[in-house]
């Protein structure tokens, strides 16, 4: 850049100088602030740092993703918080698209019941603070499921009771084959696409993609059963007596119910506002666009898969990423009902055990915006590559 | 939503209440920060639970008692001159530390454990102990468990998150070698309720604790804590670290309760008693000796806290024991009597 250009009079340098003051002012306030505490803490003989993540917890967290007991450390602690709240959230993020969609596609049917029945359900839960909704879920709802003794029997495979849902334990026998052949069969088909695509655009040629892609997810992994050695054997729940009166399930797995009662509750609510996204954005494409694909001669499904859904998502695409934003987020009411996410577990109980709140609700924020902003670039790429493509 | 919220709060209000230097002067200095701006204020800060009868509870008209709201009201008597004189700040297990470091509140009276790493690590001073408790079980009548002994491998255990007791649950299971499913909810509250609908098959907690939140249950009768006790339990007011004056009038206003009950002087006799012939109740009475200089108090500040807020024996049996919730004082009996109070001499 000229020198000479550094001058009040240019425009570009005008209107970049508030710019900079305002960053300065900003990490002068943020500089201030962190002084200030560091001063204070001194006084106090509080000590900063984060040397206490790699001390032993000394507490037990009852549901956990990987092996986890109070001799390991704060850090694994945190660890394992973090996961479930991905965990809640995937699911509920999984739950809430599926549900919202269908009540989304259902608001808009031409059958009234459904229609309203739709309607209802979309007032009824996002109009209800989320919170309530979670208790209701594991107030309520939990009170009613029977005690282990008398359990929901799922043809004596799984049972659902008050203490949690028993499911069967899988085990393995040389699962990372099985694993490499679920990745073989994900890339045949990744290349299978890519060749069908190629056949459509310069022979016309339609291949049956879907049921190629179906028939080599079952196969590939079915030989790996067959040749390689791999198996998979069950460990169904067996009930246990713990006393006179209190049983419990041993040798499954137990999904626990703050989980249910969390990812129902987020789900729930979550898909009356990507329902509203989804009529939306069937509503935003124009009429005329389903009368120029019909009288062309596409049957319905073809309508609404090449003509009308890629439109439409266009425009539930945006606010739907904040929905997914706003449930990971709203996992952190977990702690109400114990669900053990990264809130419980770190922001809480480690804060509590530790005393160190000013390094524990930095960690915690600072790794919520990670998420977000991981979920965010995600969508915002699923978003450009929905996108119209001008050519 | 709440949840995340509160804690940032949380967070920015430790960051801005630190950054304020609100409270606590340097170590070892003559003059209290905390008794000026406590004087100033017209009021003593003072942390308590979110409800837990007989330790700290509010009553419906938001009026607090219990033994551990007399601490601060002692605090306020012997400072202010006047025992109601407090403002109370309902914390949750884990918001309390975090409160007092802040300057939130000044005096943390929440049934809290002594501990050496909350009492070294974290800027708190623990003044005392106004409580002598352990950790016990609450299990249904009917389960036929009657010992800690009959407990078996898949028992899962209801308590509340961010306290000692996590940590006892963890070393007694862990010793026993039985393997246990914890369930730990941020309000006490909640553990009742999930406790009653069968989440869990214990509820483990302090003893008082348990004795207590019985009666929250839908149907107390049917259950009961076992004999055993698992864990020491010295419950008692904290301060900030750094303002010994401050320091020394929260011990002192603790320790005259107790030593006032030990030599007979109660809210209805103090006065009176000034024309004792004994020098140590004298002295109580602000009749002898010129205790309250010491930190800058007149010398009533001791009449004061008998006179308004009473001996620790009263303030037992009113919240304590008339409550019917631990009617046997047990250890917290006086060390005369076969209990294990014993303060230093106030003189």
């Amino acid at each position: 850049m000229n020198l000479k250009k550094i001058n009040i009079e240019n425009k570009k340098i005008r209107d970049l100088i508030p710019q900079v003051l305002t960053v300065l002012a900003l990490i002068s306030v943020i500089f201030y602030f962190a002084t200030n505490a560091q001063i204070n803490m001194g006084n106090r003989g509080i000590s900063f740092g984060f040397g206490f993540l790699s001390q032993e917890a000394s507490f037990d967290i009852a549901f956990s993703l990987i092996e986890f007991d109070g001799s390991y450390s704060y850090g694994r602690a945190f660890l394992v918080g973090l996961l479930n709240t991905i965990l809640v959230s995937v699911i509920g993020i999984f739950l809430a698209t599926i549900l919202g969609v269908i009540v989304g596609v259902a608001r808009l049917s031409d059958n009234y019941l459904i229609a309203k029945t739709a309607e209802w359900y979309v007032e009824i839960f996002r109009n209800i603070p989320l919170i309530l909704q979670i208790f209701f879920w594991y107030f309520a709802a939990l009170r009613a499921l029977p005690s282990p003794e008398n359990a929901i029997n799922f043809y004596d495979i799984s049972y659902l009771t008050i203490k949690g849902w028993y499911i069967p334990k899988f085990v393995w026998i040389n699962f990372d084959i099985f694993c490499y052949s679920l990745i073989l069969a994900f890339a045949s088909i990744f290349f299978l696409n890519r060749y069908a695509k190629k056949q459509r655009e310069e022979f016309g040629k339609l291949l049956p993609t879907f049921t190629l892609s179906l028939a080599i997810l079952i196969l590939i992994p079915l030989f790996s059963f067959l040749l390689l050695g791999v198996s998979l054997s069950f460990n169904y729940p067996e009930l246990k007596q713990l006393s006179e009166t209190s049983y419990t399930y041993e040798n499954g797995v137990s999904i626990i119910p703050e989980l249910i009662a969390l990812a129902l509750a987020l789900s729930m609510y979550t898909a009356t506002f990507i329902a509203e996204n989804v009529r939306a954005g069937v509503m935003g494409v124009s009429k005329g666009q389903k009368e120029a694909a019909a009288s062309i001669g596409l049957n319905k499904g073809q309508i609404l898969k090449l003509v009308v859904m890629p439109q439409a998502l266009r425009i539930i695409i945006p606010p739907t990423t904040n929905q997914y934003l706003n449930l990971t987020k709203n996992s952190s009411l977990a702690a109400a009902i114990a669900y053990p996410d990264m809130v419980l577990v770190f922001a809480k109980t480690a804060l509590m055990q530790t005393g160190r709140a000013i390094e524990i609700i930095s960690i915690t924020m600072l790794t919520y915006l990670s998420l977000s902003i991981s979920i965010s670039i995600f969508m915002n790429w699923y978003n450009k590559k929905m996108a119209i493509k001008e050519k | 939503m709440k949840s995340i919220k509160t804690w940032i709060l949380v967070g920015f209000a430790s960051l801005l209440l630190v950054a304020c230097g609100q409270g606590g002067g340097g170590a070892g200095s003559k003059k209290s920060k905390t008794l000026d701006n406590t004087k100033k204020a017209g009021f003593v800060k003072c942390g308590v639970s979110q409800g837990l009868p007989g330790f700290s509870n509010a009553d419906a008209s938001g009026n607090w008692s219990g033994i551990d709201v007399d601490v601060c009201r002692a605090v306020a008597a012997a400072v202010l001159g006047d025992a109601d004189k407090v403002k109370y700040t309902p914390l949750s297990a884990a918001e309390r530390f975090t409160a007092l470091t802040s300057g939130e509140i000044d005096v943390l009276a929440r049934n809290t454990t002594w501990t050496l790493s909350r009492d070294a690590d974290i800027g708190l001073t623990f003044v005392g102990v106004n409580f002598y408790d352990g950790q016990g079980f609450m299990v249904r009548k009917n389960s036929g468990i009657n010992s800690v002994n009959d407990f078996k491998d898949g028992i899962s255990a209801c308590t509340n998150t961010g306290t000692t007791t996590e940590l006892n649950m963890r070393d007694f299971f862990n010793s026993k070698n039985i393997k246990y499913e914890p369930i730990a909810f941020e309000k006490a509250d909640e553990v009742v309720q999930a406790y009653d609908a069968g989440r869990c098959d214990t509820y483990t907690t302090d003893k008082s604790g348990l004795a207590a939140q019985r009666t929250k249950l839908s149907a107390p009768d049917d259950h009961k804590v076992l004999p055993e006790t698992i864990s020491k339990e010295p419950l008692g007011p904290v301060v900030r670290q750094g303002d010994s004056v401050w320091e020394d009038i929260v011990r002192w206003s603790l320790n005259t309760m107790i030593e006032a009950e030990e030599y007979g002087v109660n809210s209805s006799n103090a006065s009176s008693l000034k024309e004792s012939d004994n020098p140590a109740i004298k002295r109580l009475v602000g009749a002898e000796g010129e205790l309250g200089a010491a930190f800058g108090l007149d010398n009533d500040w001791s009449l004061r806290i008998i006179e308004q807020v009473g001996n620790y024996g009263e303030s037992y049996k009113k919240h304590i024991a008339d409550t019917g919730i631990l009617p046997n004082r047990g250890p917290n009996e006086l060390w005369t009597k076969g209990g294990i109070l014993y303060v230093p001499p106030a003189r």
